[in-house]
């Protein structure tokens, strides 16, 4: 039952996020990086729906964030000025790698699985790296931007607008959180518990192990891909290092900072390395050992994430 | 057209056994302990610093010696003290251990020894080619493959004629029953972990004598080590020096018809050998966990 | 495994406790300084300190630290004292770029930006700060866009285009090399744009273009281009790639003898990849943007011993770069007698940067049709060691910018003006 989301932390987690354009320049940050911890934020809670829920550990999911930024990038570049088409271009562009992807590495488990997705993300990093005449290649996509959004008579600047982008991206994410909320309380959602806590015996149960862990990979991708395709807008430029693996391996580490095992902890481990990144950035040109210290600190000494400290001193 | 194709298998062949020498520690490392070591680039860039610092008082041969012992120093030390509190624990963790390390390796390398690019000294008859004819074939590029033959004949002498590698091969496939038996299984993963180290040191003082010595050298590196585990098979150590020798080849000779396409085709290839034998080309079947 | 529950515990509050301080103590002093009198004038300075182009980031930055030491030493700007605030844009995500370049014009108010080595990362955050109205100097990211197709009224760049490269080169290499060239290109926008560049203006003289080659960023291994190359049979192998690349290319070309064979050149050097060569591949023929030995160049001297009490090293082109652009933001500031960004960039305009900024023989100057710096181009030939150990290019001849660049139509640039 802890895994589910309960009322009062809920209210909380959203009046910060309503309310930090104003919090966030208070204590140093600036509203962009506020858009920056939505977006990541979102990126780890869709991780999270496989690697905390499913107990599967992915670390290539960079590359579905990437083709969300690309799906988006080039959509306004090529397509048509419209930010709507750009964030579903986006997303199909994420999923429909993520079904493929998945189907081939289902079978696979483990340190063999994480080591998979690890490869196929970089073939997808390759893969716009290469093709110059396509993304730009190491030069990435430049010469567009995000359009305002027309809904009927209403128009949203969120091109020159910061604060409404934010909300434009926060609207987005509340609702992909309720969507993911919302699966992971059905019986699938369920069901992916019982697969995370023994795979064995869910097996025996007779449930299709294969084709749970297929739907989870691409759900979590489909979100993944979202706050790629948001991410791009948010830069009004995409470059191949939206792939790497480097940030995959950033996504996991705010769901693991944050607390795994319960629903919120990505966001919070989002946001904690967000606001330290840049605050430690600002300091030093020796902030990598710093950030490197930090994963080191996580995994030694809170495994469980700040969420984890946090519930075990409410229930101590 | 054939000289070229030639030219470029052979080509592949040093570059992918440059491959499977770094793959082989990855692998060592990964067999015993389960743990991806994903500050093995890190520990290979070292070496390569540390042999550059040496030269100039022990001289080619002796940084090409000293450096590697050096960073297997290094690696034991990291593991006594990091990497050991996570055995037992899900991979995510030691994953996320040996990412956080690549950093801080990073970062130290450009600390101490700054961001510029360094010349890396190589004697002077090992980088003239062997012939007019075959002005390719520089010495360092067999040196290369040379010593990394001695190198994998050595490793398979310690895994097949020693007592240590008796007892990591027997580690690698029951762990429990070798402690049982009154191994001090601690200190086994701990020598394990520093040969798998000293293999990626030795990698590394070979990749400055020809490629660039700077801060970013190992990152570059490490992916082709996780392909060539998989296309070879988890588990299986002839495995993973062949799946090294065939991304490098597969590499070299994509280079001559489509040069945009030379990373990729390891990839394709990893994909191709998941569809058809999940298991890899000479890995175990059930070793998939 | 046991654990000591209790050890762990105090580990972990230990940790935290630090983590917690430590962060607090960021945080106090800021809140703490708003308050101080007399605001300053802040430069932001958002480029590559960490990654693959960090040597030249890192030089960049020493000679912007130099030109506000100089300027806080003089009064500052406007009377107000000077203050450069530093921040890593990485040396390839475009997301952090655009990220502190927004953090420097939104929390730090700052007047000015300066950045990027990288190319793309130019072409990004040139949006953001165009978006936003500010002041925008690019000290070296070399792609044509950023003041051609991309231009815009707020952003001027000081190192040269690759249009102006090759030109410089294209003369001077027909002439002592020959006619029959083969290219080896890194595959990305700054390598076509060159390659392009030179074969126009190799064309114009007769040039002929035997092969070329497009090798991806960051190969490592040259051979099989080279193995093409030499088979091709041209005058001069012209070698296009930067940093690491160059360095492999070159560090294998010699080895393999290529450079007894053919000459070997290219269009943009720097001293940063010359020191990464082992001395008996320092070889070719190349253009260099700015050289620490410049014979009858006032104020030279001055500048180098200052960058050496620095740094230990002479400053590298990189590095005044990074001066005269920091310096460019003071002379605008003190000529519009303003720190708004229009009546800036309209200061900017075709001025000349004088003589102990400019360190060259001619005076450049800022073009007003395309917002690009007019500088003396460097044509000369790399050595293994010239009259001291940092002496890595022996100079030949001196391209005047203006005679090297095209016409202001070529570069397809056309700006336009903010209409308030």
């Amino acid at each position: 039952m802890r895994a589910l989301p309960r009322r009062a932390p809920d209210l909380l987690v959203w009046a910060l996020l309503i309310a930090m354009p104003w919090w966030m320049p208070a204590i140093g940050g600036y509203t962009e990086l506020a858009s920056r911890v939505v977006v990541m934020g979102l990126a780890a809670l869709a991780l999270n729906f496989l690697l905390g829920y499913t107990g599967v550990l992915s670390f290539g999911h960079a590359a579905y964030f990437g083709l969300g930024a690309y799906g988006a990038a080039m959509t306004l570049k090529y397509l048509a000025p419209s930010t709507g088409l750009a964030i579903v271009v986006g997303v199909v562009a994420g999923t429909a790698a993520a079904l493929l992807i998945g189907a081939l590495i289902v079978k696979l488990r483990g340190v063999y699985f994480a080591m998979v997705t690890i490869a196929f993300g970089q073939v997808f990093y390759f893969v716009t790296f290469r093709w110059n005449s396509v993304t730009g290649g190491d030069d990435g996509l430049t010469g567009w931007s995000r359009q305002p959004l027309r809904l009927g008579p209403l128009a949203l600047d969120i091109q020159h607008g910061e604060r409404t982008f934010y909300y434009f991206a926060l609207a987005l994410f509340a609702l992909a959180a309720a969507g993911m909320a919302a699966l992971l309380r059905s019986p699938f959602g369920r069901t992916l518990l019982a697969i995370r806590e023994n795979e064995r015996r869910a097996r025996f149960l007779g449930i299709p192990v294969e084709r749970h862990l297929w739907f989870s990979f691409v759900i979590s991708c489909l979100f993944t891909s979202l706050a790629g395709a948001l991410f791009a807008l948010l830069n009004n430029f995409t470059d191949p290092r939206a792939l790497r693996w480097d940030l995959s391996g950033n996504f996991v580490i705010m769901a693991v900072l944050g607390g795994m095992r319960s629903f919120w902890g990505p966001l919070v481990g989002a946001g904690v390395f967000v606001l330290l990144q840049d605050f430690i950035s600002t300091r030093t040109q020796n902030w990598m050992s710093l950030v490197g210290a930090i994963f080191v600190l996580v995994v030694l000494f809170f495994p469980r994430g700040v969420l984890g400290v946090v519930r075990r001193r409410t229930t101590a | 057209m054939t000289q070229l194709v030639l030219f470029n298998v052979f080509n592949g062949l040093v570059v992918g056994a440059f491959y499977a020498l770094m793959a082989l520690g990855l692998s060592l490392i990964l067999n015993l302990s389960g743990v991806i070591n994903f500050a093995h680039g890190g520990f290979l860039a070292i070496a390569a610093y540390l042999a550059y610092t040496l030269i100039p008082t022990v001289g080619f041969w002796g940084g090409l010696l000293a450096a590697p012992v050096l960073t297997a120093v290094i690696g034991l030390v990291v593991e006594r003290l990091l990497i050991r509190r996570l055995y037992g624990r899900d991979p995510l963790y030691s994953l996320l251990l040996t990412f956080g390390l690549a950093y801080v390796f990073e970062d130290a390398t450009r600390s101490l020894w700054g961001a510029q690019s360094l010349p890396y000294p190589v004697p002077a008859w090992l980088t003239t080619p062997l012939s007019n004819r075959l002005f390719f074939l520089t010495g360092y590029r067999v040196f290369m493959v040379v010593l990394v033959g001695a190198a994998v004949t050595a490793l398979f002498l310690v895994l097949n004629r020693t007592r240590l590698g008796m007892r990591i091969r027997a580690g690698t496939h029951d762990l429990e029953t070798v402690s049982v038996l009154g191994i001090n299984v601690r200190v086994l993963r701990n020598l394990n972990f520093g040969l798998g180290v000293y293999l990626a040191g030795l990698a590394g003082v070979l990749a400055a004598g020809m490629l660039g010595l700077e801060p970013t050298l190992g990152s570059s590196l490490i992916m082709p080590s996780f392909v060539a585990i998989i296309v070879g098979g988890l588990g299986s150590l002839p495995g993973t020096l062949l799946g090294g020798l065939l991304i490098g080849v597969a590499s070299g000779v994509t280079t001559v018809f489509l040069p945009s396409a030379t990373e990729a085709v390891m990839y394709v290839m990893m994909g191709v050998v998941l569809l058809v034998r999940p298991h890899g080309l000479l890995g175990e079947v059930g070793r998939l966990h | 495994m046991s654990h000591d529950p209790l050890h762990s515990k105090f580990s972990r509050r230990a940790v935290l406790k630090v983590a917690l301080a430590a962060g607090a103590a960021q945080l106090s002093p800021r809140f703490l300084s708003r308050a101080r009198a007399a605001e300053p004038v802040r430069i932001g300075f958002d480029d590559t300190l960490t990654g693959t182009y960090a040597a030249l980031g890192k030089n960049t930055l020493v000679g912007c630290q130099l030109a506000v030491e100089q300027m806080n030493a003089r009064g500052g700007i406007l009377g107000r004292p000077v203050e450069l605030v530093v921040e890593d844009s990485t040396s390839g995500d475009a997301g952090t770029a655009v990220q502190k370049a927004s953090k420097l014009i939104e929390r730090d108010r700052a007047s000015f930006i300066l950045g990027n080595v990288n190319s793309a990362l130019s072409l990004a955050m040139a949006q953001v700060t165009s978006e936003k109205g500010v002041l925008h100097i690019v000290p070296g990211g070399h792609t044509d866009a950023v003041t051609g197709t991309s231009c815009h009224w707020n952003v001027f760049r000081v190192c040269n285009t690759t249009q102006m490269e090759a030109n410089a080169v294209a003369g001077p290499l027909m002439k002592s090399a020959g006619k029959k060239w083969y290219y080896i290109t890194p595959d990305y926008a700054f390598g076509h744009t060159l390659q392009a560049g030179l074969e126009k203006a190799a064309q114009r003289l007769g040039g002929v273009t035997v092969g070329a080659d497009l090798a991806p960023l960051g190969t490592t291994d040259f051979s099989s281009y080279l193995i093409k190359a030499q088979s091709a049979s041209p005058d001069v192998i012209i070698f296009l790639p930067q940093g690491a690349d160059m360095i492999n290319a070159m560090k294998q070309a010699v080895q393999f003898g290529l450079d007894k064979r053919f000459h070997l050149a290219g269009a943009q050097q720097e001293l940063e990849a010359l020191e990464g060569l082992p001395p008996e591949a320092r070889v070719g023929t190349w253009v260099f943007e700015w050289y620490w030995k410049q014979p009858n160049v006032p104020h030279l001297q001055e500048f180098v011993a200052a960058v050496k009490q620095k740094t230990g090293k002479v400053p590298t082109a990189r590095t005044w770069q990074g001066y005269a652009a920091t310096w460019s933001c003071a002379l605008a500031a003190n000529g519009a007698k303003s720190l708004e960004a229009p009546k800036l960039a309209k200061a900017l305009e075709n001025m000349k940067l004088p003589p102990e900024i400019g360190l060259m023989p001619d005076r450049p100057f800022y073009r007003a049709g395309d917002h690009e710096l007019m500088p003396t181009l460097y044509v000369g030939n790399a050595q293994a060691k010239g009259s001291d150990d940092e002496d890595l290019f022996h100079v030949t001849e001196l391209v005047k910018g203006p005679d090297a660049a095209g016409s202001v139509e070529e570069t397809g640039c056309k700006i336009t003006w903010p209409t308030t």
